[in-house]
This record gives C-alpha cells, sequence and structure tokens, in this order.
C-alpha cells in the first residue's frame, strides 16, 4: 500500500511540479502557538510539514534552529507536546502529511515501540532522524513498518555512490538529499553539491529525492524543484518567527506568506 | 607502543577474561558505542577507522609514534612513591603515574600525537578539537605547530574563564580558540561545536577527538594511543614493588586516562579498577557530573553509553569545578566494564577533590590538576579501606598550573587588598 507520503509527492509530480516541505520545532513560540503556526505553513502551500522535536543538543542545527529549540525547551515542551502537535495538524489538515524530524536519543529514551506506536496513533506519517544511520535503524524501521510510518533517509554530498544504495534501499517515503556539506542555516545559494547528489541517488532508487539545506527563497525553492522532486525548508520558516518578536499575528502571516511564495517558486521551474 | 613485556618478571599468569577484545567490528562494547552520526561524516569517520587500522600495522607508523613519545613527550613517564601522602591513606602505599609530567602537562598528548600522524597519513590539513580543561586543547595546539596543521579549538565559555592559562597556551601555539556560548557553555557544547565545524569542511579537516567517547572509532582508537599509560605503569610497578597493585585509581570524565590505565589491567582479575567521578557538590544533589553513578544510557555525541538525561532524552547540564569531568557522557567501554562489573565507578566531591589536591601539594611538593585530584581523594578513601600493606596505583593524569586561579579562590591564596593574607582557607 502506497503511504500518504508517497501519495502526496506522487500527485505533485503528476501536477508536474515540486512538493513543498516545510519544518518548525515543536513548542516554538509556544505549544500552541507552534500549532497554529505549522497550519500556516500548510495553508499557505506546504504539501508536507516536519515537526522538529526541540533537543538540547542539536548538533546538526545550525544558530536559527538552535535558538528555536533553546525557546522551546525553556518553554517547557515535552515530547507528549511533540505528539499533540503532530495530532492537532494532523486532525486540521487531513491532505497534508505530517512527519516528526528527530534526534535519535529522544525517541532512545520514550521507548522505540512506543514512540512509533504514539506517533501513528497521533496521524503522523513517519520521522526523519538524522543522526541515526542506517546500520543503527533496524529496531526503529522494524517498528515503523509495524505502524505504517515512513523512515526518511537523509543522504548527503559526501555520501559515496555504494553508500547512496545502500542507504536508499532502507528508507521510504522520499529521500532527504541534503544540498550542502553542513548544519541547518540560510544559505545565499543552494550549493552545487545538490544536483549532483539528486543525480546520484536517483541511480539507485525509485523514492521521490528531496532536496534541503540551505533553501530560503522562491528562487531557489524554483531552482531546486528543477532537479528535485521536493524542496525542503525549515530555518527561513523559524527565522521569520523570530523576527515577528513575539507578535504571533505577524509571526502567521510572516510565515504564510513565505510559504506561499516557496508554493510559487516550486510550481515554476 | 610497545607490546607487553618479556620480562620474566611480568607478573602472575593472567587470566583471558572474555571481552577484553572489544569493540566488535561495529564499534560496540557489549551494548555500548556503535556510530550515531549524520549521514554527511559516514564517510569522513570511515575513513579515520580504516587510516587507523592501516597505520595500526604499519612499523613505520608505531616507529614515529614511540620516537614522539619518547623525545618529544619525554615518555616513560615516572612512577613516583608518595609516602608522606600515603600516611594520611590509612597506611596503603600510593604510588603516581606521572602523567603529569608529559610535555603540555597532562596525558593527553599521547592520543593526540597519534591521531596528529594519522591526518598527515590522511593527507589532512587542518585540525579541530574540543576542550575543557583546555589540556587537550593545548595537547592538539602543540601537535598543530609541531606539524604545521591550521588549528581551531571550541571551548565553552565558562571554561575559558575558569581555565584562562590555557586559553592563552593555545592561542600563543597558534591556535583559534573559540569560545561556545550555546547550551552550558561547557564541554558538551564544545563538541556539539566542534562536530558543526566538522561537518562542513569535512574534506580537509580531521577532528581530533580527546577522549574515548564519540562514535566507533574514536573509544577504541583514543584508547589505544593511551595504553602506554597502563602498559608502563604495570611494569614500573612490578618491578618496584615486586607484585602487581591492589587498585588502579583514575578520574573519569570522557575517560581516556582511566581507560589509558586500566586496559592493561583488564585481563589481572585480582586488580580493582576504580574510575572516580566528578560528584560537584555532591551526588545527591542536582550539581555533579557523576554520569555512570547517577546516568541512564542512552545516545550522546555519536554512542551509546550513560548519559545524564530526563525523562524525555534531553541531556541534564553537569556541574564539576573541574573543567575537564564536567561532562554529562562517558566513553562507552566505561559503561561496559561498570555492567560488567570489571571496573567500579565512585563519586568524588569538588570539596573531597579540593582537599586531596592541597594535601598532595603539602605533603609531596606535588601540585595536580583538580581533574587527577579526584583520583587522588579516590585513592586516600580506597587506601583507608584497604589499609596498611595495600598497594593502589593513581593516574595522575595532570599537573594544576592551569587551576591555580580556582585554587586560588577556593583556598582565598591571594592577598585580599587592605587585608591580611589568609592562606589556610577553608
Ligand atoms: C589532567 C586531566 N585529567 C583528566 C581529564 C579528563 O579527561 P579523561 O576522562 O578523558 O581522561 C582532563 C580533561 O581535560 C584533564 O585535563
Amino acid at each position: 500500500m502506497a503511504s500518504k507520503l508517497s501519495g502526496i509527492l506522487a500527485a505533485a509530480k503528476a501536477e508536474g511540479r515540486a512538493a513543498l516541505i516545510g519544518y518548525l520545532p515543536a513548542g516554538f513560540p509556544s505549544v500552541d502557538g507552534g500549532i497554529r503556526a505549522v497550519g500556516a505553513l500548510i495553508e499557505g502551500g506546504c504539501d508536507i510539514v516536519e515537526i522538529g522535536l526541540p533537543h538540547s543538543d542539536p548538533v546538526l542545527d545550525g544558530p536559527t534552529i538552535q535558538t528555536a529549540d533553546d525557546i522551546a525547551l525553556r518553554g517547557g515542551v515535552r515530547i507528549k507536546d511533540v505528539l499533540r502537535t503532530v495530532q492537532e495538524v494532523a486532525a486540521a489538515h487531513p491532505a497534508a502529511a505530517v512527519l516528526v524530524m528527530t534526534y535519535w536519543n529522544p525517541v532512545d529514551r520514550y521507548g522505540v515501540a512506543r514512540f512509533a506506536a504514539d506517533l501513528a496513533a497521533a496521524g503522523g506519517a513517519g520521522c526523519i532522524l538524522p543522526d541515526l544511520p542506517v546500520e543503527e535503524s533496524v529496531e526503529w524501521r522494524k517498528a515503523a513498518e509495524e505502524h505504517g510510518l515512513d523512515t526518511v533517509f537523509v543522504v548527503a554530498p559526501s555520501s559515496k555512490d555504494r553508500r547512496l544504495a545502500e542507504v536508499t534501499a532502507a528508507g521510504s517515503g522520499f529521500v532527504y538529499a541534503a544540498a550542502v556539506m553542513g548544519v541547518t542555516g540560510s544559505r545565499a545559494q543552494v550549493g552545487d553539491l545538490a544536483e549532483d547528489l539528486v543525480a546520484r541517488t536517483r541511480a539507485t532508487t525509485e523514492l521521490p529525492v528531496c532536496v534541503g539545506l540551505g533553501v530560503s527563497t522562491r528562487e531557489q525553492a524554483a531552482q531546486v524543484a528543477g532537479f528535485a522532486d521536493g524542496v525542503i525548508v525549515g530555518s527561513a520558516f523559524v527565522q521569520r518567527i523570530l523576527d515577528a518578536d513575539g507578535d504571533e499575528g505577524a509571526a502567521l502571516a510572516a510565515v504564510r506568506e513565505l510559504a506561499g511564495e516557496l508554493a510559487q517558486g516550486v510550481r515554476r521551474s | 607502543m610497545s607490546e607487553k613485556s618479556e620480562n620474566p618478571s611480568a607478573g602472575p599468569e593472567r587470566d583471558h577474561l572474555p571481552g577484553t577484545e572489544v569493540p566488535d567490528a561495529r564499534g560496540y562494547f557489549g551494548a555500548y558505542g556503535g556510530r550515531f552520526i549524520p549521514e554527511a561524516l559516514v564517510a569522513a569517520v570511515e575513513q579515520v577507522a580504516e587510516e587507523y587500522e592501516k597505520a595500526k600495522s604499519d612499523p613505520a607508523f608505531a616507529a614515529e609514534l614511540d620516537a614522539l613519545l619518547k623525545d618529544y613527550t619525554g615518555r616513560p613517564s615516572p612512577l613516583t612513591d608518595v609516602r608522606r601522602f600515603s600516611a594520611e591513606a590509612g597506611g596503603a602505599r600510593i604510588l603516581l603515574k606521572r602523567e603529569d609530567l608529559n610535555h603540555t602537562g597532562s596525558h593527553k598528548i599521547n592520543n593526540v600525537l597519534g591521531q596528529a600522524l594519522l591526518t598527515r597519513r590522511m593527507g589532512k590539513t587542518r585540525i579541530i578539537a574540543e576542550t575543557g580543561a583546555g589540556q587537550h586543547g593545548v595537547a592538539t595546539a602543540t601537535a598543530c605547530a609541531l606539524f604545521g596543521f591550521d588549528c581551531t579549538i571550541y571551548m565553552g565559555e565558562v571554561d575559558t574563564q575558569r581555565q584562562a592559562l590555557n586559553v592563552a597556551r593555545m592561542r600563543m601555539l597558534g591556535a583559534e580558540v573559540v569560545s561556545v556560548t550555546s547550551g552550558s557553555r561547557t564541554l558538551k557544547d564544545a563538541i556539539n561545536e566542534a562536530f558543526r565545524d566538522w561537518v562542513a569542511n569535512v574534506d580537509s579537516t580531521h577532528y581530533l577527538f580527546g577522549t574515548v567517547a564519540g562514535p566507533h572509532p574514536f573509544p577504541m582508537m583514543v584508547r589505544d594511543f593511551h595504553r602506554v599509560i597502563g602498559i608502563e605503569a604495570r611494569q614500573q610497578v612490578l618491578d618496584r614493588t615486586g607484585r602487581l597493585p591492589d587498585a588502579v585509581v583514575a578520574c573519569v570524565g570522557g575517560g581516556s586516562n582511566a581507560m589509558g590505565i586500566f586496559h592493561e589491567f583488564i585481563p589481572d582479575a585480582g586488580v580493582r579498577l576504580i574510575g572516580c567521578e566528578a560528584a560537584g557538590e555532591g551526588a545527591e544533589t542536582p550539581r555533579h557530573a557523576a554520569t555512570l553513578t547517577k546516568g541512564d544510557p542512552g545516545v550522546l555525541h555519536g554512542s551509546r553509553t550513560y548519559v545524564l538525561q530526563d525523562e524525555d532524552g534531553q541531556t541534564i547540564e553537569s556541574h564539576s569545578i573541574s573543567a575537564g569531568l564536567d561532562y554529562p557522557g562517558v566513553g562507552p567501554e566505561h559503561a561496559w566494564l561498570k555492567d560488567t562489573g570489571r571496573a567500579e565507578y565512585r563519586p568524588v566531591t569538588d570539596d573531597a577533590a579540593m582537599q586531596a589536591l592541597r594535601l598532595l601539594s603539602r605533603t609531596e611538593g606535588i601540585i595536580p590538576a583538580i581533574e587527577s585530584a579526584h583520583a587522588l581523594a579516590g585513592a586516600l578513601e580506597l587506601g583507608r579501606e584497604l589499609g596498611p600493606g595495600a598497594t593502589v596505583l593513581v593516574s595522575l593524569s595532570g599537573r594544576g598550573d592551569k587551576d591555580m586561579h580556582t585554587a586560588a579562590e577556593y583556598f582565598g591564596l591571594y592577598d585580599e587588598p587592605g587585608a591580611g593574607s589568609a592562606h589556610g582557607g577553608k
């Protein structure tokens, strides 16, 4: 059975465009404010959303998402709040797919089977686990499969071709191709490594390949949509909320507007 | 790094304990270790592992490292009988393995020189490292000066303040020191920042990890580079006393000096191995760094090990007067030694460590690092338990120069302007 994620990506492809995937951490700027913000991403045009599980040690995140994680954790966000965010967003936006993006230790600590069960029960479509390489992922994948969750693996410009084949064989839903070597955060240019990585990845899999890391503008989205099946944007949304400086109305308007621009970008390639 | 000596005084026949051949091919010590890293680092970490395997079987590598350890570091480091200090330890005989006398002032140089040679073999030109007490940073900056590598050291802002002397040393040696202001602004966050740098610069850069933690092969490789401590010390104790010690004691932050001195003794079933963790204000308070005593298994900085964490898997900030022990994780091999019962881990408070620091200074004329003072405090306690006739080998992992500011504040050693001096302290 095709997953919800595959269905959405296939539908975008049928429309001759790339899918738009937006990221925000849960609990940022507050649990309920975060739920509204993710809702605004979808209303603005995101097909898929990734809800971040804020972590004390976000080793793969740049300063923008680190700041958001800090705000969320200082606000007391818990795993149960992340799951509630998934549940409320999924219930309010049945056409969108809701993923969780999390470092591994919170899942490990919560209990692998329990997390998979609770995420599926909340209406989540799957997980991205950026510090869980394929070799360490057997237990998680078993639990995810049992609960009908997709596991999206990340590939990087440094991944050799043989390695790409191993990674893509283990994943489902789509493949997350990191556009640059580095942590999350907006960049002036989407690296030229991205297009090559997408091509090398496609040679190993039928799965859609979506590109993230550093994408923040309509123009970049259009450029990436020219060679990838989906465009992933995170830090740029977080930055809009930080810039609104506590004014929730302004924050929601800003992320909705950005999602709208990016949605035009993915249709313009 | 000579192999076991053929010397007839090599001591009692040793049991071959099952499991001393760890880690396995995936980097696991029992349930601990492994490789929890982002895909972007997989190729680089595999390169380190492959290059290390090649280097291990290359006699030229061993010869070059041995020469550096001898002529640059000053190995073998001496073994010192500390009789006046021992008098406070219930009459047990305490022997210090003097890693404080190595060039740069701690054990850290053993691992750094090994990895510096490896960096050159890999054709990389830039080294990054984390540091807590600054000793690993100083050793790394030293090797980069010697080999001509670019060097960037990440250090938590709290630690740049309490170990300011070492910040100056690193800069004198030509390294860039980045003060890390995220999170708890200590060692954990310095490691996070070093990983972020590595992901972005992995083509040119080797991350010269400073302890027996991190993803495979670091726990194994860093241990191997420090094994020289235990290999030398075991023979020195046998030569000096005619028998093996009753116990080997070392402080444990990430656990590198402890693994280095423990490893050679693991098959000696009669020798107790005791790691001293920083208990800060007390292991029963929230302000400590006693990871093996109070933590739970989880994943931090690339490996499965004990971690100070909450119910949601968020890391809890650690606290210790000693920057080098102020870390909420620990090397996976220690987690395994704890679970198998082969080693014991004890918490030592700030106060106990500081008292031991002063005692060694005043009875032996040796000012230890605050990290090492945790092991000394553990040895005093253990000596009193074991009583006269017992021999306790202690890893004196570093010297205390860097800690004089902290010690001066703790004991009131600075002249107060306008007041008489109060050199007695607490
Ligand atoms: C003198 C000294 N001993 C011990 C340590 C702790 O490290 P490890 O537990 O890896 O030996 C440090 C770390 O900075 C140190 O400087």
